[in-house]
């Protein structure tokens, strides 16, 4: 299945995109995700724990996705 | 209206917040405003940049208002966050809580704005006069 990653910040600048699109297995999980967005983005390959959102919920790496979940991957937030 | 949470793109009106939240029933409004700094570590800061994850933003500031009403027992809190470019000295975001009494409005506000600095996702760049640079909150450690 394709599924797109919102990304922000620093990762965003990294990439120079605000989303990235990979292919991952069916019932794959953020973690699997995320390894296939290193791989496939320079600027991100280093960055091995980000935070995660599903449906704009956070969610931990261990988050298996069905591949119709909003998902996003972004560093420590900074508002205020 | 039990809560107001907005991320908007342009200067932010104190006023806006503070009607969200008053009332007849309420004593008291507490009111946070918080403004872009000129230096970090001694080092100028020219101009800031905020981004946020604007739907997820307006959804977990929606937490902290449940958050707070079970806490301190008052549902009116407004929190308007700025996002794109400000010079120093704006408000970046304002926050409002009102309650029947002033403890309670007090203590909910500085709980707000502790809950946005660790959770909310939104984040700031500094803008330097060699560059910018994204800053990552150290003690952004959302549950999950």
């Amino acid at each position: 299945m394709t599924v797109s990653v919102l990304l922000f910040a620093r990762y965003r600048e990294a990439a120079g995109a605000a989303a990235i699109a990979v292919d991952v297995p069916p019932g794959a999980t953020l973690a699997d995700v995320w390894k296939q967005v290193r791989r496939n983005v320079q600027g991100l390959k280093d960055e091995e724990r980000p935070l995660f959102s599903c449906d704009r919920v956070y969610a931990g790496p261990e988050r298996s996705l069905t591949g119709n979940e909003e998902i996003a991957a972004f560093p420590p937030v900074s508002g205020g | 209206m039990a809560g107001l949470y907005r991320i908007v793109d342009h200067p932010l009106d104190p006023q806006e917040a503070i009607r969200a939240v008053s009332g007849p029933d309420r004593g008291a409004i507490a009111l946070f405003i918080g403004t872009t700094r000129d230096h970090r570590d001694g080092r100028p800061v020219r101009y800031l940049e905020y981004q946020a994850y604007a739907a997820m933003a307006e959804s977990v500031l929606g937490d902290i208002g449940r958050e707070i009403a079970s806490r301190f027992g008052t549902p009116h809190l407004a929190v308007l966050h700025r996002v794109g470019r400000l010079e120093v000295g704006e408000a970046s975001v304002v926050i409002a809580v009102a309650s029947a009494h002033r403890r309670e409005a007090l203590d909910a506000c500085a709980y707000a704005i502790d809950r946005l600095k660790k959770t909310v996702p939104i984040w700031k760049k500094e803008h330097y006069a060699d560059g910018g640079a994204w800053i990552e909150g150290s003690d952004a450690a959302p549950a999950v």
